[in-house]
């Protein structure tokens, strides 16, 4: 039987009043797999994340989420369905402690309210223990445990990449999308990521990744969808894609990676 | 993000119905007590007069929005100064004939208030330029507080008297053209905002100033790459701002009796017709403007509240906030900003 | 770095075992003048237990407008509209009685206004609840505009209210508040006890309500309202429900004026009112439920001082001279602490712990002189 599809995106569309951003893009991330959008500045990648995780709505085309319609759907709403995101330029909450930036991804796994919380009854103060607990959890996986107390703002650059991943990760999903999480990385961060992207894939968690970096990315995506100019031109293994020549021509100059 | 009130043909249907509702109210209030097609005219043409001011404000809060992204809540003070200023200078013993006096009075209030909007650019908003939108608030906020303040002190609580300007007296001449009741204070009001509106036309459309301002509002990133100075540009959009309420105020003084606290009526009155504008049409703010002063003086006239008249002005803000942020006439969609 | 962090931790429970002491001292002091001494006295006839009164119930409006603004990243311009719901609704029902005769017995009863104070704190949330939707929509100067809006809207209607609200006179005769026949929360030595109780239950639920995970949802709103969407967190609703919180502790003020004033009149519940209380917000520290109680009271300070001072500087007029420096000084707090005298107050406190520390003598001048921690 066709393995499950856990993220099936089919014809999507995006228009910006006159600029087609998203041009009946199609893409099926499996249970399991580590699957990369790739392509040149502009080619709608980050675009597509939005569309996806409900931030933007979409002109066309549908998003199936393990079988669910996405379409209409408001981005906590989605959030709560196990899909969580990170971002290209960091959204991390600056008001914060590391530990609470990472114990606000517990949200769709927590539920008390407002009363309980201004009242501090017992089942909240439950619950937020077990909060904390987890997001530490979550932080140690990481490996920031150490820096839990610190502001979020304060953290140097590569372990704020290392935030977002632990604090989307908190929202246990089933399937994570990072954006650009290698972005501003050195090589050694990079090749920590890795290995991290690789962990997480191994705890279950399906992954959708966009990158710039075309050797990180091809060390580690199983599948490989390229965009350019908001159309898919090329789909397949890392090998496949490396060899087609329409991807060579859309990067121009970046020849046998 | 915006799925409130649904997609927006459901808007417009529920604006064009709100609107068909709301005008046959008036025809049904004014039939019951027996309010003429008489009336209704004449309290559109004093809605107009109040609000050609409305429309001046509006204009200072468009100008200065669309340049530095503030929302000045000192604009209607510069109308109260205007005023005040007017008056005093006028009541001074100069040897001069009364109608140069006048003319003495009139250009000098407005010189001095428009220092008064460039002393409030360099010394409360410039050195606070990155600040958050609350405390840009609260800064203006403080600044009218002083102003007001000040007046209060240069001129007590007592209201002034300013002479019309045609015949230089406390009571003005009045045309009865079609048994409706003109004050000839009313031309000097309507021929001065055209004027003024000529005049800001010329200088938007035809002379490099206007230009570089326009640039800035447009996008201040892509002017300032151009060599123009956005401190300069703030700066001049402040002048601008505050010689636009001054001669709101000047104009108007002798319609109403002005006082140290009147700035905060105009204020807000002409920040509503900056919202009609969407805060970027100068145009939009006019007509704005003349919408909420015809609107009030129509609402008030009709259902005989006049104590609610403040409050039509607001009712206004608040529905078009809620229904078209982006402004009635220009403006594309903002207000409502998507993160 | 993570020392600001423990800081701040702990800073919660001392900051309340120390303003309870404060708080109780002042009112120990005033109520039995120890050797003759009085308050008043000390601060030349401007502290008094009426100011103290005062500093309280606004404060319990000001805290949550902190949470309100400071925390959640909106912004009300138009508080004074619940603040004076609070207040009408007490009132109203409260004269029930001796004003329309409407239910004499139960109406008149000892425990009829305490009902009246829950039942407006209801009023008020559901009308905030009922405005918020729709109004939470819009950002920035638009939603500020909107809330001044609102406030205007309110305003008017109170003071056009006529037999229900008493127009521009508003409502006299208000009862005081009390326990059972006999014990009333009456002369102001008694009634302080109870607005600072009130005061101090409103500051803790405000602590709890950040410290919780609706807090944390409310504060990542605030930073990125992208992010704490995509992490789950139902922005708009939790935009409402501060409001609506906010709104509750502002009614909860309201009636507190109300039964301290025994007189309720549109004034205090304008366009004014609504400025002066985002100024108390503001210079305290918005984001800080600490920042209430310092900025209500920085602006009272102010207000006395300025009375006192500029009378004596510039013979002539009166009080409003104070005025324009009240002006001057909001401007220039904003220019130069805009986070707030409270965390301005932070800043220069570790500042002066860095130079202090440096200064035991270890030969290092240059530490010294920049305070820097290095």
């Amino acid at each position: 039987m066709a393995e499950s599809m856990i993220l099936q995106v089919e014809n999507l569309r995006k228009d910006f009043g006159g600029l087609l951003a998203v041009d009946d893009v199609s893409l099926a991330v499996r249970e399991g797999d580590i699957f990369s959008i790739i392509g040149p500045n502009g080619a709608g990648k980050t675009t597509i994340f939005n569309l996806i995780s409900g931030v933007l709505p979409a002109s066309g085309g549908q998003i199936r989420f393990g079988g669910r319609l996405l379409n209409e759907m408001k981005p906590h709403e989605i959030a709560n369905l196990g899909l969580s995101r990170t971002f290209q330029n960091l959204q991390i909450f600056t008001n914060m402690s590391v530990l609470e930036n990472v114990m606000v991804g517990r949200h769709p796994r927590s539920s008390y309210g407002m009363i309980s919380a201004a009242l501090r009854l017992p089942g909240g103060r439950r619950e937020e223990r077990e909060i904390r607990e987890r997001a530490m959890e979550h932080l140690d996986f990481v490996g920031l445990k150490s820096f839990a107390e610190w502001n979020a703002g304060s953290l140097p650059f590569g372990q704020q990449r290392l935030l977002e991943i632990a604090r989307a990760l908190a929202t246990e999903p089933r399937l994570l999308m990072l954006d650009e999480p290698g972005a501003g990385l050195n090589m050694t961060e990079k090749v920590a990521l890795s290995g991290l992207v690789r962990r997480i894939r191994d705890q279950g968690i399906s992954i959708l990744l966009v990158e710039h970096d075309m050797a990180f990315v091809m060390g580690i995506a199983e599948r490989i969808i390229v965009l350019d100019y908001g159309e898919k031109i090329a789909e397949g293994t890392p090998e496949e894609v490396q060899r087609d020549p329409a991807v060579i021509a859309a990067y121009l100059g970046t020849e046998g990676i | 993000m915006q799925r409130y009130l649904g997609t927006k043909s459901v808007k417009m249907a529920l604006t064009v119905a709100a609107a068909i509702l709301l005008v046959a109210i008036i025809a049904l209030l004014g039939y019951r007590n027996n309010y003429g097609p008489k009336a209704f005219a004449q309290w559109t043409m004093d809605g107009i007069r109040g609000g050609s001011i409305y429309a001046l404000v509006g204009l200072g809060f468009v100008i200065i929005h669309s340049v530095t992204g503030v929302i000045n809540f000192a604009q209607g003070e510069f109308v109260m100064l205007g005023a005040m200023l007017c008056a005093s200078i006028f009541e001074l013993d100069l040897p001069l004939p009364p109608a140069v006096k006048l003319v003495v009075a009139i250009v000098a209030s407005v010189i001095i208030v428009t220092l008064v909007g460039i002393l409030l650019e360099r010394g409360a908003i410039y050195p606070a330029r990155g600040a958050g939108v609350v405390t840009l608030i609260i800064i203006t906020i403080g600044a009218t507080i002083a102003i007001r303040a000040t007046a209060l002190i240069i001129w007590g609580t007592r209201a002034k008297i300013v002479p019309a300007f045609t015949n230089l007296h406390q009571n003005d001449l009045i045309f009865r053209p079609f048994g409706l009741t003109l004050g000839a204070q009313s031309l000097w009001i309507w021929g001065t905002v055209a004027l003024v509106l000529c005049a800001l036309l010329y200088f938007f459309e035809r002379t490099i100033m206007g230009k570089a301002l326009r640039a800035c509002a447009v996008n201040r990133r892509a002017a300032e790459l151009m060599g123009i100075n956005p401190s300069r540009m703030s700066l001049l959009s402040f002048a601008m701002a505050a010689a636009l309420g001054a001669i709101g105020g000047v104009v108007f003084g002798p319609v109403i009796r002005p006082q140290y606290d009147m700035g905060l009526v105009f204020g807000l009155k002409g920040f509503v017709a900056a919202i009609m504008a969407g805060m970027v049409s100068p145009l939009g703010a006019v007509l704005g403007g003349l919408i909420t002063g015809v609107a009030e003086n129509v609402g008030a006239g009709v259902t005989g509240l006049y104590g609610y008249k403040d409050l039509i002005a607001f009712v206004i803000l608040i529905l078009v906030l809620l229904l078209r942020p982006q402004g009635l006439i220009g403006g594309e969609e903002r207000g409502v900003e998507q993160s | 770095m993570s020392e600001e962090k423990g800081w701040a931790k702990h800073s919660n429970i001392v900051g309340i075992v120390a303003f309870a002491t404060l708080v109780v001292a002042l009112g120990l002091v005033e109520t039995f003048q120890p050797f003759g001494f009085r308050f008043r006295d000390f601060t030349g006839g401007m502290v008094t237990f009426d100011t103290l009164i005062r500093i309280g119930i606004l404060t319990i409006v000001v805290v949550g407008l902190n949470l309100l603004m400071g925390y959640a990243g909106q912004i009300s311009l138009g508080q004074a509209a619940f603040y004076g719901v609070g207040a009408y609704v007490s009132a109203i029902m409260s004269t029930l009685a001796s004003r329309h005769e409407v239910l004499p017995g139960i109406s008149d009863a000892w425990w009829w206004p305490w009902l009246a104070i829950l039942v407006a704190m209801l009023v008020t949330g559901a009308f905030a609840y009922a405005i918020g939707r729709p109004i939470l929509r819009l950002r920035g100067n638009y939603l500020a505009m909107a809330t001044l809006g609102l406030g205007v809207v309110m305003y008017t209607i109170f003071r056009e209210g006529g037999g229900i609200t008493g127009g521009h006179d508003g409502l006299a005769g208000i009862p005081r508040l009390s326990i059972g026949e006999s014990f009333a929360f009456w002369p102001v030595e008694r009634y302080y006890w109870l607005v600072w109780a009130a005061a101090f239950a409103v500051i803790i639920i405000g602590l709890n309500v950040i410290n919780s995970r609706v807090g944390r949802g409310l504060r990542a709103i605030h930073t990125s309202e992208l992010a704490a969407n995509t992490m789950g967190v139902d922005t708009d609703k939790y935009r409402v429900q501060v409001l609506v919180l906010s709104a509750m502790m502002a009614s909860l003020a309201g009636s507190l004026y109300a039964h301290f004033q025994a007189i309720v009149s549109p004034g205090p519940f304008g366009f004014v009112a609504s400025v002066e209380l985002v100024c108390m917000s503001a210079v305290g520290g918005m984001a800080s439920v600490w920042g209430a109680a310092l900025g209500v009271s920085f602006f009272f300070v102010i207000k006395e001082v300025l009375r006192a001072r500029m009378h004596q500087l510039l013979r002539g007029a009166g009080g409003e001279h104070e005025l324009i420096a009240y002006g001057i000084i909001l401007v220039l707090v904003m220019i130069f602490v805009p986070e707030g005298l409270s965390f301005g107050g932070i800043k220069a406190l570790s500042w002066l712990r860095n130079l202090a520390v440096f200064r035991r003598g270890d030969g290092r001048e240059i530490e010294a002189r920049t305070g820097q921690a290095g």
